[in-house]
């Protein structure tokens, strides 16, 4: 168990420093400019809470955040049940299974940059396979304009790089059952279902509730890939919290709307974390029993 | 029978005819015996096709790109690799992105390695609101930090340097470190511990010879870890240098010319960047999706 010793204080002190260095001072620069007005010439004056009462009016603040939780809710629907499905399929043990390892984890290694730009030269109608193959069957496909097409591409896109996450984490879960398990369910003639719905699942539950805040979170703060792809476009229809905000800060400079739009964006996910703490913690719990 | 099923642990316990009988009817169970296979080979085939046509796009002159579509190259050449290894501004992206993923790598296990210990060892005021404040700055937007981030790193005169952006990525790297290790921590018993101290062994020597040897596959996928997300990472990196140490994806957003975008070179720089991930994934691929549960499968 456990022993209490405030010493500890300074094994975590160069964490504390350097942490404090990068999170603490940037984001008291934030609030600082969420609450006041400038004319230039770095002037400043006092606004109160006015930045935070317009961007709590703004639509666009508030379309922002539509699409991004139906870009989040979307992107989980399909990854969660697929990787389960991947997952249940894997290869055991064996060379098989490393090869499927090794391939699967690719697409997470790739700069999400570089994840953009496969998709990109993938899907354009002139060079790409994807793109050049709809075409060929009739399907009007062009995801720089048409709206259904820069959606589809931009959740295709996350499913291709983040399913095999999902899919790693149920495999280890599902590694961690012993063989007693699955011998009792056989004994009782268990089906397959059966064998999912009350054996695998709960041992896959730890593992797969982090696999679904990480996605959750992961796809709440998504930037680089789609701006890649479709640079938030058609018009506005893929712009997502992330976009609008380095838009609204690095684009046009309109720092103060931008700094209030960045707090309450991280409120949001102060509260999402610590619903995922709470679970974290609730298993860890669990786990040492 | 029943008994030896009920409290046996692992399958060693079980008679061999058994256990070979159910995996013979799970498997059949399921989808036939080729039917795991087949949802296996179509997965995989979804996810190489793209990393296939960059390839093969890199592989290809830009005329033959825009020209005739093909499924692959008619006249292999190496020209767009040619380019990049010898153009100093493509192949310094390369450079300084491994420079300061090094550095973050090494600062954030240094860092992290005693925090981690103090985590899973010790309890001590406020330590559970600490890790809690650690876990927000992984799930933190980077969009937040880049301008703060800008304007304080060019207020201490660090902006354009490799330690501008190796200490901006450790805001999401020190935390994810300290959560693997600690994972791994936390499975060596603390009588090991205890028992060095008996032995007279300080807290450092004892940390060194003897601890970390012990976590040192811990230790390796937290650094790999480090690596990769410094490395995925875009945004931050690109708002924090301009030319000296420019990374390699923020070089890659440049290839537009005056004869349009230049797609056989920029594959080609896609495919360099896969190549460190995919050298490395090879070891720690049985400890990936620890890394990925903070430690915790």
């Amino acid at each position: 168990m456990k022993t209490d010793n405030q010493k500890a204080w300074f094994l975590v002190l160069p964490v504390l420093v350097l942490v404090s260095f990068s999170a603490v001072i940037p984001l008291m620069t934030v609030v600082n400019y969420s609450v006041q007005d400038t004319f230039g010439n770095n002037v400043f004056f006092w606004a109160g809470l006015e930045w935070f009462d317009q961007m709590l009016r703004s639509e666009r603040m508030w379309n922002a955040l539509g699409r991004q939780l139906a870009f989040s809710s979307i992107i989980l629907a399909i990854e969660v049940p697929l990787g389960v499905f991947v997952a249940l399929n894997m290869p055991k043990k064996g060379v098989w299974a490393s090869v499927c390892l090794v391939l699967m984890s690719l697409p997470l290694l790739i700069p999400w940059n570089v994840v953009g730009t496969i998709w990109q030269i993938f899907g354009r109608v002139d060079i790409g396979l994807l793109g050049y193959a709809l075409d060929a069957i009739g399907i009007d496909y062009n995801y720089t304009q048409g709206f259904y097409a820069a959606w589809a591409t931009v959740i295709v896109m996350d499913v291709w790089h983040w399913t095999s996450l999902v899919a790693l984490l149920a495999y280890a879960g599902l590694q961690s059952i012993p063989d007693a398990y699955y011998q009792a369910a056989k004994i009782d003639q268990a089906s397959r279902w059966a064998v999912f719905r009350y054996i695998e699942l709960p041992k896959m539950l730890g593992v797969l509730m982090i696999a679904i805040l990480l996605r959750f979170m992961d796809s709440f703060m998504i930037y680089t890939e789609p701006f890649v792809v479709t640079g938030g476009g058609p018009g506005n229809a893929t712009t997502f919290l992330s976009i609008d905000l380095v838009k609204m800060a690095l684009g046009q400079f309109d720092l103060g709307p931008a700094a209030a739009f960045s707090l309450m964006y991280f409120l949001v996910i102060m509260v999402i974390s610590f619903v995922f703490y709470t679970v974290m913690t609730s298993l860890d719990k669990r786990d040492a029993k | 029978m029943t008994d030896a099923t009920a409290q046996a642990p692992g399958a060693s316990s079980l008679p061999e005819d058994l256990t070979a009988e159910r995996n013979a009817s799970r498997v059949g169970r399921r989808f036939g015996p080729s039917g795991s296979a087949v949802v296996m080979v179509l997965y995989l085939l979804f996810l190489m096709l793209p990393i296939y046509w960059l390839l093969n796009m890199s592989l290809k002159t830009n005329n033959e790109i825009l020209g005739a579509f093909s499924l692959w190259p008619r006249n292999a050449t190496l020209q767009n690799y040619v380019t990049i290894l010898t153009d100093p501004s493509w192949y310094m992206g390369y450079v300084n992105s491994l420079i300061y993923v090094l550095m973050n790598t090494a600062i954030s296990l240094t860092v992290a390695l005693p925090a981690a210990y103090a985590f899973s060892r010790y309890n001590f005021m406020g330590d559970k609101h600490l890790f809690f404040w650690l876990l927000t700055n992984r799930m933190a937007p980077p969009a937040v930090f880049a301008l703060p981030f800008f304007q304080l790193y060019s207020s201490v005169g660090l902006f354009d340097t490799h330690i501008a952006v190796a200490l901006a990525h450790a805001l999401f790297n020190v935390p994810l470190a300290v959560w693997i290790l600690e994972g791994f921590m936390r499975g060596v018993p603390k009588e090991i511990d205890e028992t060095a101290y008996i032995d007279g062994y300080s807290f450092g020597r004892f940390f060194v010879k003897i601890f970390m040897p012990l976590i040192s596959s811990g230790i390796g996928v937290a650094a790999f870890f480090c690596f990769m997300f410094s490395w995925v990472e875009l945004l931050l990196s690109r708002t924090l240098t301009s030319v000296d140490a420019k990374p390699i994806a923020a070089t890659m957003t440049r290839t537009g010319g005056a004869g349009g975008i230049d797609w056989g070179v920029l594959a080609a720089a896609g495919v360099l960047t896969i190549i460190p991930g995919a050298l490395v994934v090879f070891f720690v691929r049985n400890y990936i999706a620890k890394g990925f549960a903070l430690g915790r499968v």
